[in-house]
């Protein structure tokens, strides 16, 4: 017979890890302390870094870096500056913020947002050039559909 | 050959809605998002780690894809949950399942063990759903 979903083994356990990944989400700019949450999540704090691991595949501390940097990505994109943007996400310092954006983006934090404003540019000047032929002919996709009524 | 899928389509009944679905809730990516013209707009969204398939959430609008009826008709099924477009992997169900349940989106069927697989459904905000599954290991 088949268990609703409440009923698997440890369930409590993933509604902890998922409310402490939930926290990470929508506090990263602030600093976090893993002891802190551990605690809030009753649990010792290797025992949570090894269920918050098995579960994410990173350390609580290497997903909030990913989402400090996917955030700085984000802002970055809304035009912020470099250094508005290291503080926006949590980092104390400048040259750890951009040496951590590299590392992990590829890209140093100016280089990414000079490329994204210029796709944005490409975009607005040429948009049917980012969409494949077959959703929009080249002068438009009210064209040629291939979804029209016979009339 | 062929040696990939790069682009497939969902049909949507608001981008804006579809937006905040796929992104803010799912956690998808934006990959391009460009008007085209009046009432027009390409947008399309990739899962978090599966840059290179673009998932385009087309509007149903009359005058775009679909003329006259069609489009009513479309809107009417997409709403009704005709369609299930495809199946999405996850590392671990259970979490997935919370986190997105945390965020009020509605599953049809929740995590289950299946002959074939540990698999849950869900719906997006335009009804169309999806299945999703445990990566197996």
């Amino acid at each position: 017979m088949k268990k609703p979903f409440e009923e698997y083994p440890k369930f409590y356990l993933y509604k902890r890890i998922v409310q402490t990944k939930l926290f990470i989400d929508s506090h990263y700019a602030e600093k976090i302390d893993l002891n802190t949450i551990a605690d809030e999540a009753y649990f010792s704090k290797f025992h949570f870094i090894r269920l918050f691991k098995n579960i994410y595949g990173k350390t609580p501390h290497q997903y909030l870096t990913k989402v400090r940097i996917e955030k700085a990505q984000e802002f970055l994109q809304k035009n912020h500056s470099i250094t508005d943007v290291c503080f926006m996400v949590g980092f104390d310092s400048l040259s750890s913020f951009t040496g951590l954006f590299k590392r992990i983006v590829k890209h140093s934090p100016s280089v990414y947002q000079r490329q994204f404003f210029q796709r944005l540019e490409q975009i607005k000047d040429v948009p049917l050039g980012f969409i494949p032929n077959c959703f929009a002919e080249n002068k438009g996709w009210t064209q040629n559909s291939n979804f029209q009524e016979e009339q | 050959m062929i040696t990939k899928m790069n682009h497939v389509s969902v049909f949507v009944l608001n981008q804006d809605s579809a937006y905040e679905f796929y992104v803010n809730k799912l956690g998808f990516k934006v990959h391009t998002d460009a008007p085209i013209g009046p009432g027009m707009r390409w947008l399309t969204v990739c899962p978090p780690e599966q840059p290179d398939l673009e998932i385009s959430l087309m509007s149903i609008e009359e005058g775009m894809m679909f003329k006259g009826a069609a489009a009513k008709q479309m809107r009417e099924l997409v709403s009704k949950g005709t369609f299930g477009f495809g199946v999405f992997e996850c590392n671990d169900l259970l979490a997935t399942y919370e986190e997105m349940k945390t965020k009020g989106i509605v599953f049809k069927k929740p995590p289950t063990k299946e002959f074939y697989g540990f698999e849950a459904l869900f719906a997006d905000d335009s009804g169309n759903w999806f299945s999703l599954g445990q990566k197996k290991n």
